[in-house]
């Protein structure tokens, strides 16, 4: 990586410890689906882990097909966006987090969503580990970076 | 960061960080009043925790679950007891906990405490909430001042404060709690004294008991009682009561005892101390500008000042429930007294009502007879309503009140733990669905006697399970229907069999015996051995409590029966000359058709609902998590009572509430969703029972969820998730 890209590393993880919830993408035989999420990436940023309940759509799409995508950013709704957000769209496969390794887990997840604990617990939500396989960041309007995570 | 400040040191500047109850007494302290040392736990400790820790958002979401207005009283106590557990067991940041104790150590060391709440705003003029925030005397030790602490900042979220929440503009992001942890000052003779009498404002009032003043605050002990020349301070009238009890300070709080010969005959002050009391109080008038409402206590003969607020009173607006609401929190000596007249004289009386009832028959009657008989039956009915309101249902706070003391012993994750050491084989409706499951067996051993019943014959081949449906018959067949449709139909009962009799044998219920001994034990040595007969009858209390509270409804439920028996034969009569309107009826307007010709069905005030634009549709409905466990199935919604005979096996029962009638059918359903909210209603405690998910207080449940839906019942997390065709969403 050339050494004005290596910037890009501590700005992407500032992004991801900056926000809260994410745009989780994942799809039904083709018809995409979007939903908003809690999250909290792995110190390595290899992982990215969410919660949901196990009756909801984008479980059960999970469930059949495990590609998705995430975007998260800092946008504040106004016209600076367009000069100083910076979004990430995060690109992987997604897994259930088994019951013997929830806990292990859930010590990283609730340091950042705290108030989650009772809904993480309950054993009728999944915690979710989205693999990354790459990062896509966008700022300054277009200037865009990829970043792809070996596996 | 100051997470304290010593009660003596308090300033004008400190007044936002301490609470006005703790700046008051810092002001009279410091004007030479007599007032017992102590520490004020400052605003800025309840914030710093409740943010580091997550708790402020997870108090938002608790009360964000649905709209305020849409919550019942029992769904806000609930709601409540959730954040009480958050407090009691979300840990302190260390440099707090670290400070508070080496602040109780210096400061107060071993000395028996008082840890009350001092919110910012309260007792300012016109804004006394005295009662909303909770109060402990006498505890000990620094672990238990902490304790307190948590609990006094819990509080500020109780059932009262909640009810009270706009009077006292209270929001997650702003409103915060200090506490004020003053010495136990144990004095001989206490009391409360307003400077003027709400009722003559020439006057002044002064209540004194022998022993610790909490007896007369909380109603337990009556006082002596000066009236008072305000301008003079000369007494106009002295009324003594009969003196008997007092309250002390006990090992772990304080109690109720006898008072010795010589208290009974003494009042608690000489005329010259009525005055020295008086001058205090007044002193405090002149330094808080205003009349004060002061709580103070003799130790020997120094005159300590404990407590003074502005004299102002919670207003009793003729329709404002909450009031009633907050008579419900019952002592432990009022609800053994409402326990022996509910057991002794409540459920036996509705019983005997109904079986007078039971021997009038309606069909038997002439329409004028039958219209007064509909008529008697309501007004016994509205008599026996009024006394389960009054008695039957402040009497459930004996669950609520154990909630707490099991909480406060065991400190659970979960804040209804406590409800499985409450589940009774004794309730009359689980005995009734056991001897549902024993008929089930019977034909599930006897092929032939199961495909005689299906085919409709009642022949003797099994004399067995004709014994045993008699048995069920006589004992439950007049509880078994909640209206006059289905009383004792047995072939409704044999349906029901059935259908209970094709699912696989039912383990008894899922809370084994062993479950509840683990429980039990736990609470118990939490208690302390040395009080294990105490704690003993709580739990027994409790029980009780939640025993009778389900068993009342049915006895209630038989007397309802009646009544509806009665209106069912009036309107069969009025059908010919009213048409099929007359179902709409109320019982005394059938009373009414019955002996005025005249008489015309009121039209319909129902509108008829067409919303133009697209449909809205429910996906994921949120409720309480009233039973734990995640169930699919097709949902069954009961809008009429006759809906219930529909249910089939593995679909999931969806209702308005469960009344405690129509539990018969539940050993058929794989979950329950009830529109009424709470964790101690009825759905509530038979769910459990039968190890059923429940989500309780959906609102518009029976509306947004139709028969033939596809749910999910989450009992884990109070979620319903819809599953009527794919969509978008």
């Amino acid at each position: 990586m050339p050494p004005s890209h290596k910037e890009w590393i501590p700005a992407l993880r500032e992004l991801l410890a900056s926000q809260p919830l994410a745009v989780l993408s994942t799809q039904d035989r083709g018809q995409p689906h979007a939903s908003l999420v809690a999250f909290a990436a792995t110190g390595d940023l290899r992982e990215v882990l969410f919660a949901t309940p196990r009756a909801t759509r984008k479980y059960a799409y999970l469930t059949s097909d495990n590609r998705a995508a995430l975007l998260v950013d800092n946008r504040s709704n106004t016209p600076a966006d367009f000069h100083s957000a910076t979004a990430a769209t995060v690109k992987g496969r997604v897994d259930e987090i088994p019951h013997e390794d929830k806990d292990r887990f859930l010590g990283p997840y609730l340091a950042r969503h705290p108030h989650l604990t009772e809904f993480v617990r309950a054993p009728s939500c999944a915690l979710m580990r989205l693999r990354v396989e790459s990062y896509s960041i966008v700022r300054r309007f277009q200037e865009v970076v990829n970043i792809p995570v070996p596996p | 960061m100051t997470y304290t400040l010593p009660l003596h040191s308090v300033r004008l500047e400190d007044r936002p960080a301490v609470g006005g109850k703790a700046y008051t007494l810092s002001l009279l302290a410091r004007h030479g009043v007599t007032v017992p040392e102590g520490l004020v736990v400052t605003v800025d400790a309840y914030r710093t925790f409740v943010s580091t820790s997550g708790l402020s958002e997870r108090i938002a979401m608790e009360l964000g679950r649905k709209r305020f207005e849409d919550m019942r009283w029992e769904e806000i106590w609930d709601a409540a007891l959730r954040i009480r557990n958050l407090f009691q067991t979300t840990p302190l940041p260390a440099p707090m906990e670290d400070a508070l104790v080496q602040a109780l150590e210096s400061r107060l060391g071993a000395r028996a405490l008082v840890v009350r709440s001092s919110a910012p705003g309260e007792d300012s003029r016109g804004s006394s909430f005295a009662g909303l925030h909770e109060s402990y005397v006498n505890v000990r030790g620094i672990d238990a001042g902490i304790a307190a602490v948590r609990k006094v900042w819990a509080s500020l979220w109780s059932d009262a404060a909640l009810l009270y929440r706009k009077e006292l503009a209270l929001e997650v992001e702003s409103s915060a709690m200090a506490v004020l942890i003053q010495e136990l000052v144990t004095g001989e003779r206490s009391g409360v004294m307003f400077c003027q009498n709400p009722n003559n404002p020439d006057q002044a009032v002064l209540e004194a008991v022998h022993g610790l003043n909490e007896g007369l605050v909380d109603g337990r002990v009556e006082p002596d009682r000066w009236i008072l020349d305000r301008r003079r301070g000369r007494i106009l009238s002295h009324t003594a009561p009969m003196r008997d009890v007092t309250v002390l300070p006990s090992p772990d709080g304080t109690r109720l005892q006898s008072l010795s010969a010589d208290q009974r005959d003494r009042p608690p002050l000489s005329d010259a101390e009525v005055g020295r009391v008086f001058e205090t109080a007044l002193r405090a008038e002149t330094l808080l500008e205003g009349p004060q409402d002061v709580e103070w206590t003799f130790r020997g003969d120094r005159l300590h000042l404990l407590q003074a607020r502005p004299i102002t009173t919670l207003g009793e607006a003729g329709e404002d429930p909450r009031p009633w609401y907050l008579s419900l929190r019952r002592s432990f000596d009022n609800l053994k007294d409402l326990r022996r007249r509910i057991e002794e004289e409540i459920l036996p009386g509705m019983a005997s009502a109904a079986d007078l009832m039971d021997q009038v028959d309606p069909a038997a009657l002439s329409d004028e007879d039958l219209a007064s008989e509909i008529l008697r039956r309501q007004a016994v009915l509205e008599e026996w309503t009024g006394v389960y309101w009054d008695e039957c249902i402040p009497f459930a706070h004996g669950v609520r009140l154990f909630g707490h003391v099991y909480n406060d012993t065991v400190h659970p994750e979960d804040p209804f733990e406590f409800v499985a050491l409450l589940g009774s084989r004794d309730m009359l409706s689980v005995g009734r669905n056991r001897a549902l499951q024993d008929l089930a067996a019977l034909v599930r051993e006897n092929r032939e006697l199961g495909s005689a019943l299906r085919r409709g014959e009642r022949t003797d081949i099994d004399p067995a399970f004709e014994q045993a449906l008699d048995r069920y018959l006589h004992q439950y067949g007049a509880l078994s229907c909640h209206d006059a449709s289905c009383t004792r139909d047995e072939n409704d009962v044999i349906a029901l069999v059935l259908k209970l009799a094709a699912l696989a044998p039912e383990p008894d219920a899922r809370k084994t015996a062993e479950d509840r001994a683990v429980l039990e034990e736990r609470f118990l040595s939490g208690y302390g051995d040395d009080r294990r007969d105490e704690a003993l009858e709580i739990l027994d209390l409790a029980r009780a409590s939640y025993r009778l509270r389900d068993d009342d409804n049915l006895y209630l439920g038989r007397i309802e029966g009646r009544v509806l028996e009665a209106a069912k034969e009036g309107k069969a009569r009025l059908q010919a000359r009213l048409g099929d309107g007359v179902n709409r009826l109320t019982s005394p307007e059938v009373a009414t058709g019955l002996t005025d010709s005249s008489f015309q069905i009121p039209a319909s005030t129902e509108e008829e609902g067409d919303t133009p634009g697209y449909p809205v549709e429910a996906r994921q409905l949120v409720g309480q998590p009233a039973g734990p466990g995640l169930a699919s199935g097709r949902a069954r919604v009961i809008l009429e009572p006759s809906d219930l005979r529909e249910l089939e096996a593995g679909e999931v029962l969806v209702c308005d509430a469960v009344d405690p009638n129509m539990t018969t059918v539940v050993p058929l359903a794989v979950g329950i969703v009830e529109r009424r909210g709470g964790m101690l209603i009825h759905g509530a405690i038979i769910a459990r029972e039968y190890g059923l998910p429940c989500v309780t207080g959906v609102p518009e449940a029976t509306v947004r969820i139709r028969t033939g839906d596809r749910i999910t019942v989450d009992g884990y997390l109070g979620i319903v998730t819809v599953d009527r065709q794919e969509g978008f969403g």
